[in-house]
């Protein structure tokens, strides 16, 4: 060769080389079209169609022990509620079997001298039975009944004439962000974290522990390429398949589901990506530790894609569980991707936050590839 | 005929009580995952942020913010200066709801007129707002009642509302029958799809299919001890929420296991079935993954199955882990009559069958 050839260049080739291969590696392979495409969008689907806390209605029996005048028009506010399907019956025992069976979400119970005492002064009780072994529809269908019986008084009292209950203190709630507290305008853009977390820890995790299994790792490590050019070598491909990945789901979120995306792209796109080289870190980590495919996918399923799920505020608060699930909280990535995407997404360019959850993720990233340079190392020696 | 299933179903436990990896992956890591998700998948909001702005000097205020002061819910409460900090508490994740008391509220519950406060949540964190929303309504009910006791007129009807089944809403009595049903599914899954995947990797596969053993035999070889080393995890992980954990068990244990041993046919059908489709152990743990992810997110695990559109409850149908689900929060918590189990047993037993016969045709169709 000439002498023409700079180092540079010479590294630039050599790193091509590398992306080239292993780009055509990649689309051959079915699982990681599996894992980049198919993936990615049965979770989509899943959080866009699926997983959602917004109750269509509620299905609930009333039982009306005697009828009166008062009784029937508060049958009628029942069953004129978009949010109750009823079914009535003189009797609670009628309804206490689908209770236990899980068929209703509730019973509600006019009792017999619920008339006499309304309107005698005292205060008749509308009785509430919910299934506590799902406290939060249980909870919720207890609001709905409780808002629709004040509202229920407050027409029996104009239509009689009376004064109106004026309550002393009246809350009044604003929801930011999310007026309608629609659950799929926050689980849809969470689920990106999900995705690229499985890009990036689980396809590298089992492409690189597949090199290391077969040997030709060392083989690899042989040649003239040096060890960085060799990690982004490998991860460049990985990379923007992620980040192609991330734009197919802002896509569908965006287009297909309707969830209003205020923020700017270069934020999403500068954050997606520091959080794509910290999920790619923690691949490169697994499968330099196991070297074993079956391992390497276990344990990034087991390290990454379980605590993104579970520890990263998308479904489940992490504020009120015990502080070590806490502290678990604190050195995923995936946690702070959650809080910028949901910003991006619902708020809009919030810097405090977005610059916050984007040093944190490169801090762990960087904590990843250093970790991983370290056990390389000693791995070899 | 007995005697060959025999020898297999013994050669097999005996393979995987030998392997330290596959011992502790079956019988540990489940109820330890259940030790640490219970209290993940909590349902209720607590320990959260708040703020106050109060810009009343009366009484009445002072008291309302107390009762907020007072509840479990709210663990870190910031004051606020003026309104220009409303905002910024909020945008900033500092806080998830802030509470806004204007500075006439005292004057106009004095003078008996309506007096109005505001509460702000962060729409981002919908769900936790959602269940906040509840709890603040109920704190301000209550200072609305002790008002109107000492003198307005008394509204004719109330609420009176009782939770059957979990009366405290308990959030670990509803959590562990879920992950129960959930993660005994993880054990099913990992015992019966990475086995004959193994098999197929190692060779050892097609050596099965030239012995005397019929496909049946194979597949009985190959469900049973599966089924025993799933039951022995459950067992733990039973053993783990009832006496550990103080979740009740209301319901009749013969049926639960009946049920669970339909159940984790189901789910063991469903693995050999993947795994008799695929050539390695890492494929098979994917394809166990891709089934695994969806089954679980819609079985009512995370999310009510009412909440789902009509065509995708009905496809839950066929979803072994949302029917084990309700016999188990049934079993723990409601002692549930034998029909309801049955009502959901059946449907478990007819997947189970198709799985099983249809893995059992795929082991002589499909030579890899």
């Amino acid at each position: 060769m000439s002498e023409s050839v700079s180092p540079g260049k010479e590294m630039t080739r050599r790193i091509l080389g590398l992306v080239r291969k292993e780009t055509r590696q990649m689309l051959r392979d079915p699982s990681s079209i599996l894992v980049a495409a198919v993936l990615p969008l049965i979770l989509l689907f899943l959080f866009g169609y699926g997983v959602t806390y917004d109750p269509r209605f509620f299905t609930v029996g009333l039982v009306v022990e005697q009828q009166t005048p008062e009784a029937g028009s508060f049958t009628a506010a029942l069953s004129n509620s978009p949010y109750f399907r009823i079914e009535t019956a003189r009797d609670r025992r009628t309804f206490e079997a689908d209770l236990v069976a899980g068929d209703i979400h509730g019973i509600v119970v006019l009792p017999a001298d619920f008339a006499e005492k309304a309107y005698r002064g005292e205060t008749a009780p509308i009785q509430v039975i919910v299934d506590g072994s799902d406290p939060n529809t249980a909870d919720l269908v207890r609001n709905y009944i409780q808002l629709l019986s004040a509202n229920w008084l407050q027409q029996e009292a104009i239509s009689r004439g009376q004064p109106l209950l004026a309550s002393a203190v009246g809350l009044q709630p604003q929801v930011w962000f999310n007026p309608e507290i629609s659950s799929r305008n926050y689980l849809v853009p969470g689920s990106v974290a999900i995705i690229l977390t499985l890009i990036g820890a689980l396809l590298t995790a089992l492409v690189v522990a597949r090199e290391w299994e077969r040997g030709t790792m060392e083989a690899l490590l042989a040649t003239p390429v040096g060890i960085i050019e060799l990690l982004v070598g490998k991860l460049v491909p990985y990379f923007l398949l992620g980040m192609g990945s991330m734009v197919l789901s802002v896509a569908t979120a965006v287009f297909l589901f309707g969830v209003p995306f205020r923020g700017s792209f270069v934020w999403l796109t500068l954050v997606s990506a520091v959080f794509m080289w910290a999920a790619l870190g923690q691949g490169l980590l697994i499968s330099t530790v196991t070297r074993n495919q079956l391992v390497a996918a276990q344990a990034s399923i087991l390290s990454s894609f379980l605590p993104a799920f579970y520890f990263s505020s998308f479904v489940f608060e992490v504020d009120s569980m015990p502080w070590p699930l806490q502290l678990i909280s604190y050195a995923l990535p995936a946690r702070y991707y959650v809080s910028t995407l949901q910003t991006l997404f619902l708020a809009g360019d919030i810097t405090s936050v977005i610059v916050r959850d984007l040093l944190a993720i490169a801090a762990i990233a960087v904590g990843f590839f250093a970790l991983t340079a370290f056990t390389t190392r000693t791995r070899l020696e | 005929m007995w005697r060959r299933t025999f020898a297999l179903i013994t050669k097999e436990l005996l393979a995987s009580a030998r392997d330290r990896q596959t011992r502790w992956l079956l019988l540990f890591a489940p109820p330890f995952l259940l030790l640490i998700y219970a209290f993940a998948i909590t349902q209720e909001v607590k320990n959260v942020s708040m703020a106050v702005l109060n810009q009343d000097i009366g009484l009445e205020a002072r008291e309302l913010v107390s009762r907020f002061e007072g509840s479990k819910t709210f663990e870190h409460i910031r004051y606020l200066k003026g309104v220009s900090e409303i905002t910024p508490a909020i945008e900033s994740q500092d806080v998830i709801m802030v509470l806004h008391i204007g500075p006439d509220f005292s004057r106009r519950i004095s003078a008996g007129k309506r007096a109005d406060v505001q509460l702000l949540l962060d729409g981002r964190r919908s769900n936790a707002a959602q269940i906040l929303l509840g709890y603040a309504t109920r704190i301000v009910e209550n200072f609305n009642d002790e008002l109107t006791r000492h003198g307005a007129a008394r509204p004719p009807a109330i609420v009176v509302a009782r939770a059957w089944f979990n009366p405290n809403f308990e959030p670990l009595w509803s959590a562990v029958p879920s992950l129960f049903a959930g993660l005994t599914a993880f054990v099913g899954f990992m015992v019966s799809a990475l086995a004959i995947a193994r098999e197929r990797e190692l060779g050892t596969f097609e050596q099965l299919l030239v012995t005397p053993l019929r496909p049946v035999e194979i597949l009985a070889g190959k469900t049973v001890p599966a089924l025993l080393v799933a039951l022995a995890s459950a067992t733990a992980m039973l053993a783990l929420g009832w006496l550990v954990l103080g979740v009740p068990l209301r319901g009749s244990l013969a049926l639960l296991y009946a049920s669970m041993i339909v159940y984790l046919a189901a789910i063991i059908g469903i693995g050999l079935f993947i795994s008799s489709l695929v050539s390695t152990q890492q494929q098979a743990f994917i394809g166990m993954f891709i089934y695994m992810v969806p089954a679980i997110l819609l079985s009512g695990y995370a999310t009510p199955v009412e909440n789902m559109p009509d065509w995708l409850q009905w496809l839950t149908e066929t979803n072994p882990i949302t029917h084990f689900i309700v016999i188990c929060k049934g079993v723990f918590l409601k002692d549930v009559p034998a029909e309801v189990i049955f009502r959901h047993t059946w449907p478990m037993a007819l997947i189970a069958l198709v799985t099983l016969s249809g893995g059992a045709w795929l082991f002589r169709h499909r030579v890899a």
